[in-house]
């Protein structure tokens, strides 16, 4: 590893760059893995004075091998690693017993994001995602530089886009760039509880440490203080409990979803730099920068998700090539957090370059009657189910017959409200250069899709769409989530869409009917 | 498609190979089959359990027929194919039905497919893959020589596009 030209799969070329290496610094983080066992042992040591069962003891060792192991992984990946950018390509080599050596064309390299968790952080450290066209294999996760300084992963950073955009001029890496297109609002935070986040992520927790005290034959259940609080639930009514369990549930998810909100958001910025890159930074603990060319842009997304809705906010995405797999591409798609909807139609209007009408906010055609009795049908059916599966248990106790008659009193309406909701979202359009779709009521997306991104159509009818004359067109693009729906659509008029939107691509298999 | 004025998409020009209903059957009779003749097994050698193993056995066997029978069938009239020198155009599915169309220029990938089942009948299929995360176009049950010039038509005109097909 010493001396880069005793590489077998080096390619012998004259003047080659050095390899870099990643900081040392990164030692103490890997150590840091040694920690978590560390402490827990102790604690559990402490916790139970010193006499541990087999359980225990097994949950400890097994812990312990593990984190030594990633420890040794991680220390060895740090003094293998080296990565060199030539003329042509950005060359990665890494392993010790595998050894991997990979070269990708820096004119197939879509971007270079820069995070720094809170360890790194402290010593200055970060860690650079190369995202690279390569199909089908997660070329993303592969191209990572853990533990650079964070004067190196910039300098890195601004090299690969610099040599990458042949447009640029020579752009230093300090360039002062414009004033940003969005900047973090405080007054958004009033935003963060209409994200149901919170609440998930506190069952979440919750179940996790069940699991774990669980595993180390600790009953949580028998805790002092669970005790206590279930002898304080039980000796007051129903009628007060079950509604002060919702209130404790719902400000401890409030205050986990501003938490949250606060940790991924903190310091967001959005900006344009020049060479048409847009770069998104944010977070309080992990320090996150993603950088988006505006040349793989295809299109635009306002995601209002029911709360959000009512509450009258939005987020905006972006629908780009080269964001990675759908997990990369949900996390790094994101131009504005959860935002005020004028917020979100503005940024949108400053992305889409040309000076048109906002694709997102045009007047949309409406989907057919049919499509609400669809919408409807559902709606009732989910009401039916939900009624019958608590009638069921009736035949035995028949107190459940008047509860399964309540429920499907309350959610009838409710659903049927829903419903017509979702029809009312229903609705596409051609503006410009743009396919806009919206569907969806507990999450409503406004798609505006490039018609010369969308690389192939998909027609499916179910055989009560075939009953009703409607269909679903689903456009293919390699951009975004890769598959956007129009749905419940008249055959005639979804065709004719999809014929006009991307003209020649059809019409040899069209015939009027 | 269902009757409408106005503008119609008309099924693909080609239809599969007919042995493509045997193998349909084949692969549909895979689980329905065996499950039912251990349950009529059962419920011929243990008399007392009758009043559990008889209904289990119709439950599986009259649903598992009526699919066996139905589903080949009219899959058959569903499942067809069509290449231009600008497209490939495929439908398949038989309750739900897609019909899909993708353009030659882009095109990444064209693999051939052949299960153990589709050899013994000599029937291949082909999957065409885009840039899409849509998921690929498949033709399946197609004669396995027809299948190869298929393949070896689509690639050619799928080197002749530059560019990396997004």
């Amino acid at each position: 590893m010493s001396t880069a030209t005793q590489d077998p799969t080096e390619v012998a070329e004259p003047a080659e760059p050095a390899w870099r290496r990643l900081s040392p610094r990164l030692i103490p983080v890997h150590l840091a893995w040694l920690v978590p066992p560390v402490v827990t042992t102790t604690g559990t040591l402490l916790g139970t004075g010193g006499r541990l069962n087999l359980q225990a003891l097994i949950t400890l060792s097994s812990f312990t091998v593990a984190f030594l192991t990633v420890a040794g992984i991680n220390l060895t990946r740090l003094f293998t690693t080296g990565y060199r950018i030539t003329d042509e390509r950005l060359e990665l080599r890494s392993g010790l017993l595998f050894r991997s050596h990979r070269a990708v064309p820096l004119d197939r390299i879509r971007s270079a994001d820069v995070t720094a968790r809170p360890l790194h952080r402290l010593l200055g450290l970060a860690t650079v995602h190369v995202g690279a066209a390569v199909h089908g294999t997660s070329a993303g996760r592969a191209l990572r530089l853990d533990g650079l300084t964070v004067a190196q992963a910039g300098a890195l950073r601004q090299e690969l886009l610099n040599r990458r955009g042949a447009l640029l001029a020579e752009g230093p890496a300090d360039a002062e760039p414009d004033a940003p297109i969005a900047q973090l609002s405080w007054r958004w935070l009033r935003y963060a509880p209409l994200t149901i986040w919170g609440v998930g992520g506190l069952f979440a927790a919750l179940g996790i440490g069940y699991n774990t005290l669980h595993d180390m034959q600790i009953d949580p259940l028998k805790l002092g203080l669970v005790h206590q609080l279930v002898a304080a639930f039980s000796s007051v009514p129903l009628w007060v409990a079950v509604p002060a369990l919702l209130l404790v549930l719902v400000v401890l998810g409030t205050v986990a979803s501003v938490g949250q909100y606060v940790e991924g958001w903190f310091g967001y910025r959005l900006e344009r730099e020049d060479g048409g890159v847009l770069r998104v930074r944010r977070g309080l603990w992990i320090h996150r920068s993603v950088s988006l060319d505006e040349r793989r842009l295809r299109g635009i997304e306002l995601a209002e998700p029911l709360l959000l809705r009512l509450g009258g906010g939005a987020r905006l995405l972006a629908i780009a090539t080269g964001l990675g797999n759908a997990e990369e591409n949900r996390t790094r798609s994101v131009l504005l957090p959860p935002a005020p909807r004028a917020q979100a139609l503005r940024v949108a209007a400053e992305i889409l370059p040309d000076g048109q009408a906002l694709p997102i906010t045009a007047e949309l055609t409406p989907h057919p009657r049919s499509a609400r009795r669809r919408r409807i049908n559902r709606a009732v059916g989910v009401v039916a189910l939900t009624a019958g599966a608590l009638a069921l248990p009736g035949i035995w106790v028949s107190q459940f017959l008047p509860l399964a008659c309540a429920v499907a009193v309350v959610l009838l309406p409710l659903a049927l409200l829903l419903a017509v909701d979702a029809h009312r979202a229903l609705g596409h359009a051609l503006v410009g250069r743009y396919l806009v779709v919206r569907s969806g009521t507990f999450a409503r997306r406004t798609v505006a899709l490039e018609r010369a991104a969308v690389i192939g159509w998909t027609v499916s009818q179910s055989p009560f769409q075939r009953r009703l004359g409607l269909l679903t067109l689903t456009a293919a693009t390699a951009a975004g989530r890769g598959a956007y729906r129009v749905r419940d659509i008249a055959v005639a008029d979804g065709l004719a869409l999809a014929a006009r939107a991307v003209p020649q691509l059809l019409d040899p298999f069209l015939e009027q009917g | 498609m269902p009757q409408s004025d106005g503008l119609l998409l008309r099924p693909p020009r080609h239809r599969v190979e007919r042995r493509a209903i045997v193998w349909w059957v084949l692969r549909a009779a895979l689980i329905p089959v065996p499950t039912a003749l251990v349950l009529g097994v059962l419920d011929l050698l243990i008399p007392p359990a009758r009043f559990v193993f008889g209904p289990l056995f119709l439950a599986v066997a009259l649903p598992g027929l009526c699919y066996l029978i139905v589903m080949p069938l009219w899959r058959y009239r569903v499942h067809r194919w069509e290449t231009t020198d600008q497209a490939v155009y495929t439908a398949s599915g038989w309750l739900w039905q897609r019909r899909r169309v993708a353009p030659l220029s882009r095109i990444q990938t064209v693999d051939t497919v052949r299960g153990p089942l589709e050899q013994l009948f000599g029937l291949s299929g082909i999957k065409v893959t885009t840039a899409s995360a849509a998921g690929a176009l498949t033709i399946r049950g197609l004669d396995r020589g027809r299948a190869a010039e298929l393949v070896e038509q689509l690639t050619s005109a799928t080197q002749a596009t530059p560019g990396d097909a997004t």
